[in-house]
């Protein structure tokens, strides 16, 4: 029996996509076998991160309403055997299947995978309460940015009512030397704020958009930051303890690369 | 003995080198001629139609056959286990069937673009002047044609007409599906020219091919209605 984690947010544009397909791929690097579902109905990204859009046939709202069996449905990604995709339909709104119908779909995709990993579509609304309806554990995704922390700290209260698990954070996205600066949020504030337990940092990273655009995630690179941060996150979610790059270390480690590269 | 002689007309069996013709007389009322055929069927001379298996073609005539009527005319054929039937001909229709008819040989032309998350479904054949972006779906029962870049899913022949076609200025679908048969693209594109091009189903090969749109007269001549 595997663990359904959902991957939130609530604004818009922060990485849950980026994160979900990221996590999901590391979790299947490390040779688990994981389904990321994508719940994102009408707006749906998750397949061209992955690059698997041309492959769908059948999406959630048809495994929900019976038109099709799960298994058709499912997607198998075209860089491991043990990664698949169950896509959200792009024709429907959020309100076209109700969160018992996501909650039994997940029940089922849990039997047979390790990881089930589920993207939720920004916003508190019906979609939210859709992707978090069969979730035992959740993961929040913000921004190192007062209207990000803002929104993600409704949805931990949001979360709080749901049956999950304490919600874990990742901050994605910041950009070291603004942080250092005092320019933008830091880790340490962030974390205080939002008191959950920090899951790993993610720093702003071009190569994730250049991935994205090519259709593979980038954890596929094996040493680009972003890359590694996420793998450090699967392994966390793991068991493993990888210790989490402090802010102390954090600098340290960065302050190498930018020596390395005359920055400093 | 006159009502005996004109009972026999109303029915006749014709045999051809393809199976039984069954001529039905469009005059007289539909319980008449089931009698008949049953007597015919069940009498002494009809003892010839045993034997192998024999397909029926049924021509009504001018008599409309309701799915109620077909039903009972099937009863009667199974009198004889070797005949089966084939079809009903008759030569008139009712005005909704022939609406249909004339639905699904129509072109209809939109001109917009077609966006991620549209679908845009009509009975006929599709011209469409515009793009169809990532994302998007056009769906017709007869032809498409796209006057533009397809770069979304194209869905002809979507009744189950797999002589249907699928004609792009600009072909680069994330998939095609041409009545039951379904192709995706390849996950990345060759830099070719931009030579228009259609997508059919190879007879020989049962699956959905592309080539370039001078061939079509070839591949598919029944396009042509300039005789």
């Amino acid at each position: 029996m595997g663990e359904a984690i959902v991957i939130t947010s609530g604004k818009g544009g922060v990485g849950k996509t980026t994160t979900s397909a990221n996590l999901g791929t590391a979790l299947a690097l490390s040779g688990k076998k994981v389904v990321l579902v994508d719940t994102d109905i009408g707006l749906r990204n998750l397949d061209v991160l992955m690059g698997l859009e041309n492959r769908i046939i059948y999406d959630l709202v048809d495994v929900a309403e019976e038109r099709c069996k799960l298994n058709q449905a499912l997607i198998k990604d075209k860089r491991f055997e043990c990664l698949y995709l169950l896509p959200a339909a792009q024709t429907k709104d959020k309100s076209s299947i109700q969160p018992e119908q996501v909650k039994k779909i997940v029940q089922e995709l849990k039997q047979d995978y390790d990881y089930v990993i589920i993207d939720c579509p920004a916003g508190i609304e019906q979609g939210f309460k859709n992707a978090v309806a069969g979730a035992d554990k959740s993961i929040v995704v913000t921004n190192p940015e007062i209207s990000s922390v803002r929104d993600a700290d409704r949805i931990i209260g949001l979360l709080e009512q749901e049956e999950v698990e304490a919600p874990k954070l990742i901050v994605n996205r910041l950009r070291n030397h603004l942080a250092k600066s005092g320019d933008m949020l830091d880790v340490d504030e962030i974390v205080s704020v939002l008191s959950i337990e920090l899951l790993g940092v993610v720093i702003d990273d071009e190569n994730v958009i250049k991935a994205a655009n090519k259709g593979e995630p980038v954890v596929m690179q094996p040493d680009s930051k972003a890359s590694i941060a996420y793998r450090n996150i699967a392994r966390r979610i793991l068991g493993e303890s990888v210790p989490l790059l402090s802010l102390e270390e954090e600098k340290g480690f960065f302050g190498k690369i930018k020596t390395l590269l005359g920055m400093k | 003995m006159a009502m005996v002689q004109k009972l026999q007309h109303n029915v006749t069996i014709k045999g051809t080198k393809d199976g039984l013709i069954l001529l039905l007389d469009d005059k007289c009322s539909f319980e008449q001629l089931i009698e008949e055929l049953y007597d015919k069927l069940t009498a002494d001379s009809g003892q010839m139609l045993n034997g192998p298996v024999i397909s029926v073609k049924v021509k009504a005539g001018n008599r409309y056959v309701t799915a109620e009527q077909e039903e009972k005319l099937r009863e009667v054929l199974k009198e004889k286990e070797n005949l089966i039937l084939e079809k009903i001909e008759s030569d008139v229709i009712t005005k909704t069937e022939a609406e249909e008819l004339r639905k699904d040989a129509q072109v209809i032309t939109v001109s917009k673009i077609v966006r991620s998350g549209q679908v845009l479904e009509i009975q006929g054949d599709l011209l469409l002047i515009g793009d169809v972006n990532p994302g998007g779906t056009v769906m017709a029962t007869g032809n498409i044609y796209i006057l533009g870049a397809l770069k979304g899913i194209a869905h002809c022949g979507s009744k189950g007409n797999e002589e249907a076609i699928i004609a792009a200025s600009v072909m680069k679908p994330s998939q095609l599906r041409i009545a039951h048969h379904i192709n995706r693209s390849p996950d990345t594109y060759p830099d070719l020219g931009n030579e228009m091009e259609f997508a059919y189903i190879s007879k020989e090969e049962q699956q959905i091919r592309i080539d370039r749109i001078s061939a079509v007269h070839r591949l598919r001549p029944m396009l042509n209605s300039l005789v």
